[in-house]
């Protein structure tokens, strides 16, 4: 039974490989079982190439592993192997040699990916030195919705020409875009798939998010964080269009805007 | 094999069953001070809320492959109310109360409660805990948490839903959840008595594994699984404080209105605005703190135990003992300043981020170190398939799939994409089932013969593993590709997004898995109870080990050894030119000859 064992982990690698490039390659019945459509800018790509590099990676230790395992296993089957135990407690030199390699390694990675994170979640995009891009809107999430407040003309959000919606969130393509997000009651997370963006809503701090996007369509915004019993429904919907349309459809829903019958307090 | 007679029941010691009053038979088998009794009310606890665990996970299953579909036969068995269909907020609390009993009532008490109860007395030749009321009492604690989330499922929606990581403000605000009412309160206190149970057996094991070692038995002689159980009873001390306070904390958030997870005016649903002043990003803090070291809870034993039985079927010294100690202690330690790497987009600052990042990294260097160690250990030996070597082998084998998931999360602008993803759920499963359950039936396996000195079968138990081993990967190995497409995790119809859309076939096909999975472990419902009645008698030492746990009788009689152990060597001299036999156990005397001791080459 040896040989069948063996030949069992041996599996391991193996599918293990084929189901990734099966899924890559997008082969039936596996289309678009990969990365969504990447429709960010150059961070976003940073992300994906990363992901990829470091599939690369673990990819090549996993089937390395995975067929020294085999091979062990197979060779020195006691029904089968003729050789004596081979009678020694390890070796000084070997744990060195695989400590020092998966150090550097990892290390690499560690330090190698630092600007990818920083420019998506420290440097915030500017306008001119020093003066951080304002943000295009105001995204509040709350129980089961996101709410949002475009800054509307005057670039600046908690004026009266602010523009509300629920759910729809448009924005011009090929821009830096900055927008606000918050939360009104328990955490959301705010998750653009396509755009490799996410970051966590938490009530009593606001924070910033910020991308380009670089094709038009309409995409799924997602709620990423367990907020209650409708977090599966929190669904929003972004639109990528160029600028004479953005602008276009913002003054279009502010002249549908009903804004008599209420006035939400200024955001922060 | 046995070098000794076959004693297949505790000669000497008192009581036979026979003529055995109720008081006896409660001080012997419930109120018991004996550690392997203790254990093994562990372990058939356990054992039972596995299944309870493994029910709930088909609830999840089925929505995922049939949203808003009525489920078969456990849909009417767990929530006759709904008509056998899961509703939004039954699913919330279905993963909720999943993870929290497979984490605080099955693979944490398997491991340190029944495991390490069973144990560690008899590896480190002891006739029972240092402190057996201590002990008695961690076992009891238990049952007040049974009780707490027992009674959690009595209230609509039967079962807390805030996930088992409890972040505020849902799971402290009443109204924000369906399952924050009671069941969310009942669900911190049992969670706060499986705490304290851990706590009081954490004391109980390092004070043993410190005094009562065998004459002989020096710490580095010690096997790995005691090393392991050790190094837990550590982590367990420190940790659990934080995860204690952190739990009354939130107490009295929900019910005396102290707001230390909560900003000031909060409203959720409706609610009266909080007074506030406190922070919900504090929670995952404290909460992470425990719980990461608390994955290393969850994991070194079976390291540990994985080690014994690999070394035992491969019948060869394992492979750098002193690095595997090092690299367990390493791992506990960078264990706790790693705990922010679940924090990356929650909102905490991104400059701490990077160095949470570079710690997460390093962390996996011991485990891979742990990993070229196994590898080593089988080379050049003459390898036993037996049952407890197949599910210790496939421990290795998946444990290297978790940890190589384990750096794509670590670094932190791909975790931007993938967590809150199947990813995250991918990875924790392969360390959590393939890993850590796997090696918990091997070691049921390896060690049944010492707990009710008899077998269980071989044959099932092969069958056991290659179905499960089977299913696992095809339930588990998907996720990870789904977790490339972004498919979020507590989705009760993920389906509602396109993104997500095409995916239902993939799920399907994993759910089948799951159910196939959960029907195998029948084969071992089945060999475990028969076996403890009709199994083959053996002897003490039915696998030809060295540990000293052997050496006792096969069921050890009340105070463990009908002689006193005196160790000479470490539990892993297989294949040593020192004897004819194959084995050498610890408490063997060396030859008395010098001529014939061996005489290590490099020294
Ligand atoms: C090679 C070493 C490991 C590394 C580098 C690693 C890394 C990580 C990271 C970065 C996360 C957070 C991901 C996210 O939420 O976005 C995570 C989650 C998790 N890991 Fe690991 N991990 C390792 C080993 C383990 C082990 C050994 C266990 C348990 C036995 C474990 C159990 C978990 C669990 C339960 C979660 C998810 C908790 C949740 O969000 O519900 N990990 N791991
Ligand atoms: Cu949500
Ligand atoms: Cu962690």
């Amino acid at each position: 039974m040896g040989r069948f064992w063996s030949l069992l982990f041996l599996m391991v690698p193996i599918l293990g490989v084929l189901c990734f490039v099966w899924a890559m390659a997008g082969f039936w019945p596996m289309q678009n079982h990969w990365l969504p459509e990447n429709i960010g800018g150059a961070d976003a790509h940073a992300i994906d190439g990363l992901f990829l590099f470091i599939l690369g990676l673990t990819g090549v230790i996993f089937v390395a592993t995975g067929l020294v395992f085999f091979w062990f296993l197979w060779k020195y089957d006691a029904a089968v192997t003729t050789e004596p135990v081979k009678y020694f407690h390890g070796s000084h030199q070997l744990e060195v040699i695989w400590s020092i390699i998966p150090a550097a390694a990892l290390l690499f990675i560690a330090i190698f990916q630092m600007s990818v994170w920083a420019n998506t979640k420290i440097k915030r995009p500017e306008l001119s030195p020093g003066v951080a891009r304002p943000a295009l809107a105001e995204i509040t999430g709350r129980q089961f919705e996101w709410r949002i407040r475009y800054a509307g003309k005057d670039g600046i959000i908690g004026t009266e020409d602010d523009v509300f919606k629920v759910n729809d969130l448009h924005l011009p393509i090929n821009e830096d875009v900055v927008l606000l997000i918050k939360s009104q009651d328990v955490l959301h997370s705010f998750f653009l798939p396509h755009l490799r963006v996410k970051q966590d809503v938490v009530p009593g701090m606001q924070q910033f998010v910020w991308f380009q996007a670089k094709r038009p369509g309409t995409y799924d915004i997602v709620c990423a964080e367990l907020c209650g019993w409708g977090h599966y429904k929190m669904r929003g919907r972004f639109v990528v269009q160029n600028r004479a349309e953005f602008d276009k459809w913002l003054e279009q829903a502010w002249q549908e805007q009903e804004v008599s019958s209420f006035a939400l307090p200024a955001g922060e | 094999m046995s070098t000794t007679a076959i004693q297949p029941h505790g000669s000497h010691g008192h009581s036979g069953s026979h003529g055995m009053g109720v008081g006896e038979f409660v001080r012997t088998y419930v109120f018991s001070l004996d550690h392997k009794i203790i254990g093994l009310q562990f372990l058939f606890s356990t054992l039972l809320w596995f299944l309870v665990g493994g029910l709930l996970a088909l609830g999840i299953r089925w929505q995922l492959a049939y949203p808003w579909h009525d489920m078969p036969v456990i849909g009417r068995m767990l929530f006759s109310a709904e008509g056998g269909q899961i509703s939004p907020e039954f699913y919330t609390t279905l993963f909720t109360m999943h993870a929290t009993v497979m984490i605080f009532f099955v693979i944490i008490p398997i491991l340190a409660g029944a495991f390490g109860n069973y144990l560690i007395p008899l590896m480190i030749g002891a006739d029972d805990m240092a402190f057996p009321t201590l002990n008695m009492l961690s076992y009891w604690f238990m049952w007040p948490a049974f009780f707490f989330i027992g009674m959690s499922f009595l209230w609509p929606p039967y079962g807390a839903g805030g996930g088992w990581t409890s972040y505020p403000p849902l799971s402290v605000v009443w109204d924000a959840a369906p399952g924050s009412h009671w069941p969310q309160t009942l669900w911190l206190l049992g969670v706060t008595c499986v705490g304290i149970s851990s706590m009081l057996g954490s004391v109980n094991y390092m004070t043993t594994i410190i005094q009562m070692r065998a004459p002989g038995l020096t710490m580095f002689r010690l096997p790995l699984t005691i090393w392991a159980m050790f190094i837990t009873a550590i982590l367990q001390a420190f940790a659990l404080p934080v995860l204690t306070a952190a739990g009354f904390m939130q107490l009295t958030d929900r019910t005396l209105g102290t707001g230390f997870f909560l900003p000031e005016g909060l409203v959720v649903n409706n609610s009266l605005p909080a007074t506030g002043g406190g922070q919900p990003i504090l929670w995952q803090h404290l909460f992470w703190f425990y719980s990461h070291p608390a994955v290393y809870i969850m994991i070194l034993p079976a390291m540990g135990m994985v080690s014994d039985i690999i070394a035992c079927f491969a019948r060869k010294p394992i492979f750098g003992y002193k690095p595997m100690v090092y690299s367990i202690s390493g791992i506990a330690g960078l264990g706790f300043i790693v705990w922010g790497h679940h924090m990356f987009v929650s909102g905490m600052n991104p400059f701490l981020g990077m160095t949470f990042m570079v710690s997460t990294m390093m962390i996996a260097l011991p485990s891979a170190v742990k990993v070229f160690n196994w590898l080593g250990t089988i080379w050049g030996g003459k390898i036993q398939f037996t049952t407890p070597m197949l599910f210790a082998l496939s421990f290795v084998s998946m444990f290297i799939i978790g940890g190589l998931s384990g750096i794509f999360m670590a670094a932190t602008p791909v975790d931007i994409f993938i967590h809150d993803t199947y990813f995250i759920v991918a990875h924790f499963h392969y360390v959590l089932f393939a890993g850590t359950a796997m090696a918990v039936f091997g070691s049921i396996y390896f060690w049944f013969p010492k707990m009710f000195g008899r077998m269980m079968d071989e044959s099932l138990g092969k069958v056991h593993f290659f179905l499960t081993f089977l299913f696992l990967n095809g339930t588990f190995f998907t996720m990870h590709i789904l977790g490339a497409v972004g498919f979020p995790r507590r989705l009760a119809d993920p389906y509602d997004y396109e993104t997500f859309r095409h995916l239902l076939p993939m799920n399907q096909f994993m759910t089948w898995c799951a159910i196939g999975m959960v029907a195998t472990q029948v084969i071992f419902a089945f060999n475990f109870i028969r076996s403890i009645f009709f199994g083959q008698i053996v002897g003490r030492n039915p696998w030809g080990a060295n540990s000293l746990e052997w050496m006792a009788p096969s069921p050890p009689g009340h105070g463990n050894f009908d002689f006193q152990p005196i160790v000479y060597r470490g539990p892993y001299e297989y294949g040593s030119p020192e004897v004819d036999t194959d084995f050498y156990p610890q408490t063997q005397p060396p030859p008395a000859d010098p001529a014939k001791r061996y005489k290590d080459p490099h020294h």
